[in-house]
């Protein structure tokens, strides 16, 4: 069975349903979309049943050719990370939608547009995740930004049109950085073996180690600036800041995830020798990222600010896994990639209704919603603990999975990004106080607690991530056989424990 | 002296015949029928005529002969592909040409005057235009098949003649569009100037004035060097000016902002195909084997095109401006596949000549439909908002830029790509670099529209959008089709390209 091309073929035709809609009925709109969605669910816990846990090859390989004479395949192909991060948007894309039922009405165009705009989006996300031909994950990583750019500019708040170009600029010129490299991959596969854009091809090309360092300069700064790690990441706050929660959820949730996948599929693989020649940098500015996302995230006053900059720390802590090195910190940082999504969508799906029932997103606007609105404040309160790693919730296990993993290697590092977490603390409990405890700000006191479609939109989230805190192994059992098998092809052992040696 | 008739063999000029045929018809319906008739018979020939030329390139195709006219033409694969691209281009502008609004009452009446005024409440509508620009396609087509250089010459005239007369047709802003027409007319001309003098060292280096002869004398290498060098560096000149590269581009904004926009459509892609493809067989066959001599100027040249061109178009506040340093820029990304010199790279550059022109012409039919009460509005602050008033024309134009930055699934993305790797593949990574860094800085520009169009609120000036006429709408969908098609499926251009694009020299 065709599973992954009937997985990215459905939301097109979701979306060419939406589109055939009339304009005036949007309640038809918001269901095709929402039932869309839940059918690509539904066929990708079907896939996710049929994957083979113990094969570390690609699974559900599709070949069909594309341009023959430039060897382009339209080849898609998944592995357990992968896999894990399909199944990661498929689960957030009806949520999204049922989520943010009304987030539409406030933008530039019609509704219909907006649900056209998510089910292209959703088709997208799922062929970056799958593509196994380079110039294939090209097309849809850039593609990708077009819809984005315009849910952004068109459905989002305050400075929209501006944070759209920011972030569309910083992609665009990754992205031709990203190019530059795959050209002269593509050449040199001519030169060695005849035109591809084969991921396993590439990988076997011979190349001198400069020009291996160049290339993967062009591939990691892409990357870094969709993660994005720091210095790259100055384009995150103002879109999350400006976009609609919906969108936000997608694009930190999804979107900014391809930046680290990519650094796993195409930079630890295409160009494993420069990849260790920059271990040592990339590690550092992953501290930094922790401790700078953090630091920034206490210091704001806009909550869906503050959430961005908590994901630049936590993106830290994804990139500081992939580069340990290890098994462990590779799986805490897949783990960690899955978590993030479900407990950034719980922050920006409840701020979403906060701030839509407030009508302000600055933090001391909000104070005493806990009596107020006791379900609301509860659920904030609750993504907020998930995301600051509290033990027993899922980020708990990627978190720790990727301290360990790295300081069985860098210590070091592993010792300072752990104060990633002491700040964590601080810059969800400090918001949680002010909003949630306290006297009720006037003008709250008639704010509505969360209505039913709200509600069944965040129960599965809290589901996720509390079933997964408490018993994470089945989705590491997908993961492990994965990670384990880049590990040991990128001739790394995981260092044994040294306890003894003190 | 005995005199040797020419040997012609007319199917594999039938193409330039049926076009000059055409418009020599073309000026006789002018002067037979009747005023009233006159528009419908004209594109009713016009476009007869194109579709005709293009069925006998098709037919054509994968034909090859150096003497189909006694060595002046040479008709192969490259030639088969470029004169099918212009025939596609015209055929697509000529729709747009069609809508005479855009054209003077009157073009031999001074700006302002009684005479002028009567033929506008006349309803005089101008319809010398389509003979012209049948004359304009019949020497594009020669340009890239010109064998020699006499042919060269009488081509690049009569591809340019024309079209000086055109630019001064605009019915808005006529004395603007005099000037641009004087303009374009007086740096022609001293282009021309230049193309001749090099054709004449050309012929003083190696006493032929055929390509072959030429060539010959380049790869053996008997001839004074300084004559030669001299020679490709007028020549040169003379081609870079036709399409608009730095230093040789400033005629481009004001013309391009003068014309009428159907005629700046037709002339901004199908002249550029016509002296790329020109440049093509030139530095592909006559001057390859001194490659050395030219391959690091047109290199320097290319680079400074790509960037003056994306820098400067960023300041534009014109639509039309903002379109013609586009297309210098783009002219900079297409001498990086001249320069290339290898099969991949004539292959890039051909597919990228047909994906650019279709691209310009719909950019510029989209440019066509918003006006005012006094006209076209080129001014980009007056675009504001286009989105919700027009979402057709909005959402066109968002595409063709699109195209133009080379974003994946247009045209422009598989363009760039094959172009930029044909270039990696000769071994100029730097111009690679280069043109990979003015991509981006195009984006920006690009963008900019797009933020305009879209999110902006409207201004309250009575910018309007027109209903587009069946004949501009058609055009527009064509235009955005064919961008579409080759940026998802190009597989089968790219092969019919592959295929056929060899010179036989």
């Amino acid at each position: 069975m065709n599973w992954l091309t009937l997985l990215m073929f459905l939301p097109l035709v979701g979306a060419a349903v939406v589109s055939v809609l009339p304009k005036a009925n949007e309640k038809a709109a918001k269901q095709a979309a929402f039932i869309t969605t839940i059918a690509v669910l539904l066929v990708t816990i079907g896939m996710t049943l049929s994957f083979e846990r113990e094969n570390v090859e690609l699974q559900f390989v599709e070949k069909y050719a594309w341009i023959p004479s430039f060897g382009i395949n339209f080849a898609v192909g998944i592995d357990a990370i992968a896999l894990v991060l399909i199944l990661m948007s498929t689960v957030l894309a009806p949520i999204v939608v049922l989520a943010g039922w009304n987030e539409a009405h406030g933008g530039r165009w019609s509704v219909k547009t907006f649900y056209i705009l998510i089910l292209v989006l959703e088709t997208m996300m799922i062929g970056v995740f799958a593509a196994t031909d380079v110039f294939l994950f090209y097309v849809i990583f850039e593609a990708m930004l077009i819809p984005v750019y315009f849910l952004i500019g068109g459905y989002g708040t305050g400075e929209r049109s501006a944070a759209a170009v920011k972030f569309l600029i910083y992609s665009l010129v990754g992205g031709l950085l990203m190019l530059a490299s795959i050209i002269a991959l593509y050449v040199m596969s001519g030169d060695q073996f005849g035109h591809t854009f084969d991921i396993n091809e590439l990988s076997q090309l011979q190349m001198s180690s400069t020009t291996q360092n160049l290339l993967f300069l062009g591939f990691f700064i892409a990357f870094a600036i969709k993660a994005p790690v720091w210095p790259f990441h100055t384009w995150l706050p103002d879109a999350a800041g400006s976009a609609s929660p919906g969108t936000s959820v997608l694009l930190l949730g999804v979107l900014d995830k391809v930046g680290t996948f990519g650094m796993i599929r195409y930079c630890l693989t295409l160009f494993p020798e420069a990849s260790k020649t920059f271990t040592p940098l990339i590690l550092i500015l992953a501290v930094i990222s922790i401790l700078y996302g953090a630091f920034l995230a206490i210091g704001q006053k806009d909550i869906k600010r503050l959430i961005a900059y908590t994901s630049i720390s936590h993106f830290g802590f994804i990139t500081l896994g992939i580069f340990a090195m290890t098994t462990q910190g590779h799986s805490g940082a897949v783990l960690y990639m899955f978590n993030h999504a479900f407990s950034t969508a719980a922050l920006f799906l409840v701020a979403g209704w906060m701030i839509s029932r407030r009508g302000s997103s600055t933090i001391s606007d909000f104070g005493g919603l806990q009596r107020v609105t006791p379900v609301m404040a509860w659920t904030f309160f609750f993504a907020g603990l998930s995301s600051l790693a509290l033990p027993g919730l899922s980020s708990f296990v990627g978190e720790f999975l990727v301290l360990v993993g790295t300081f069985t290697r860098y210590p070091v590092h592993a010792v300072i990004a752990t104060f990633g977490i002491v700040l964590a603390a601080l810059y969800i409990l400090i918001p949680v106080q002010k909003a949630l405890h306290g006297p009720t700000t006037p003008g709250n006191e008639n704010l509505k607690d969360l209505n039913l479609r709200e509600k069944v939109a965040i129960a599965p989230v809290v589901a996720i991530i509390v079933v997964l805190g408490f018993y994470p192994s089945p989705l590491l059992k997908i993961i492990n056989p994965a990670t384990t098998n880049i590990i040991s092809q990128l001739g790394f052992t995981d260092p044994v424990p040294s306890i003894e040696d003190k | 002296m005995t005199f040797t008739s020419p040997v012609l063999s007319y199917t594999l000029l039938s193409p330039m015949l049926i076009l000059l045929g055409g418009a020599l018809i073309g000026v006789l319906v002018e002067a037979f029928v009747s005023k009233a008739k006159r528009p419908i018979v004209q594109l009713t020939l016009a476009l007869g005529v194109l579709t005709l030329a293009l069925f006998q390139v098709w037919n054509i195709r994968g034909e090859q002969s150096l003497t189909p006219a006694m060595g002046s033409i040479i008709i192969d694969g490259p030639a088969v592909l470029l004169q099918g691209s212009i025939l596609i281009i015209s055929i697509i502008a000529i729709l747009l040409i069609a809508d005479t609004e855009h054209f003077t009452a009157l073009p031999a009446a001074l700006p302002g005057s009684e005479e002028e005024r009567r033929a506008i409440a006349m309803g005089t509508q101008v319809t010398e235009v389509y003979p012209l620009t049948l004359f304009a396609v019949s020497g594009m087509l020669m340009f890239p098949v010109a064998g020699d250089l006499i042919t060269l010459f009488v081509a690049l005239e009569m591809l340019s003649l024309p079209l000086y007369l055109m630019a001064g047709l605009s019915r808005r802003r006529r004395l603007a569009s005099q000037e641009s027409a004087l303009k374009y007319f007086l740096l022609g001309s001293f282009s021309s100037a230049f193309f001749l003098f090099g054709a004449a060292y050309l012929y003083g280096y190696s006493g032929s004035l055929d390509f072959a002869g030429i060539q010959a004398s380049v790869i053996g290498g008997s001839g004074n060097d300084v004559l030669l060098l001299i020679g490709i560096a007028f020549l040169s000149i003379g081609l870079l000016f036709k399409v608009g590269a730095v230093p040789f581009h400033s005629w481009a904004p004001d013309v391009y902002q003068g014309a009428p926009t159907p005629v700046t459509a037709f002339m901004a892609a199908a002249t550029k195909v016509a002296a790329f493809g020109a440049m093509l067989r030139i530095y592909y066959t006559v001057f390859a084997n001194a490659q050395w001599s030219w391959s690091p100027v047109l290199t320097a040249i290319a680079v400074i095109t790509m960037l003056l061109g994306s820098l400067v178009a960023v300041t534009q506040r014109d639509v039309k401006r903002m379109l013609a340093y586009s297309s210098i820029a783009h002219a900079g990304f297409l001498l990086t596949g001249v320069i290339a010199l290898n099969k991949s790279g004539l292959d890039a550059t051909i597919f990228y000549l047909f994906a650019y022109g279709i691209t310009t012409v719909g950019a510029f039919a989209v440019v066509t439909l918003v006006r005012d009460s006094s006209g076209e509005v080129t001014d980009l602050n007056r675009w504001k908002g286009l989105g919700k008033r027009s979402p057709f024309a909005a959402s066109t134009f968002a595409f063709f830029l699109l195209a133009f930055a080379g974003i994946p699934l247009t045209s422009g993305f598989i363009g760039k790509f094959s172009i930029f790797s044909a270039a990696y593949e000769s071994g100029a990574t730097g111009l690679v670099l280069v043109a990979i860094f003015s991509s981006a800085l195009a984006a920006f520009f690009y963008i900019r529209v797009i933020v305009l169009m879209f999110f902006s609120d409207a201004s309250e000036d009575g910018t309007g959008v027109e209903i587009p006429s069946i004949l501009t709408r058609s055009a527009i969908v064509a235009s955005a089709a064919i961008t579409l098609i080759l940026g998802v499926y190009p597989t089968p251009i790219i092969d019919f390209i592959s295929d056929l694009a060899t010179f036989i020299r």
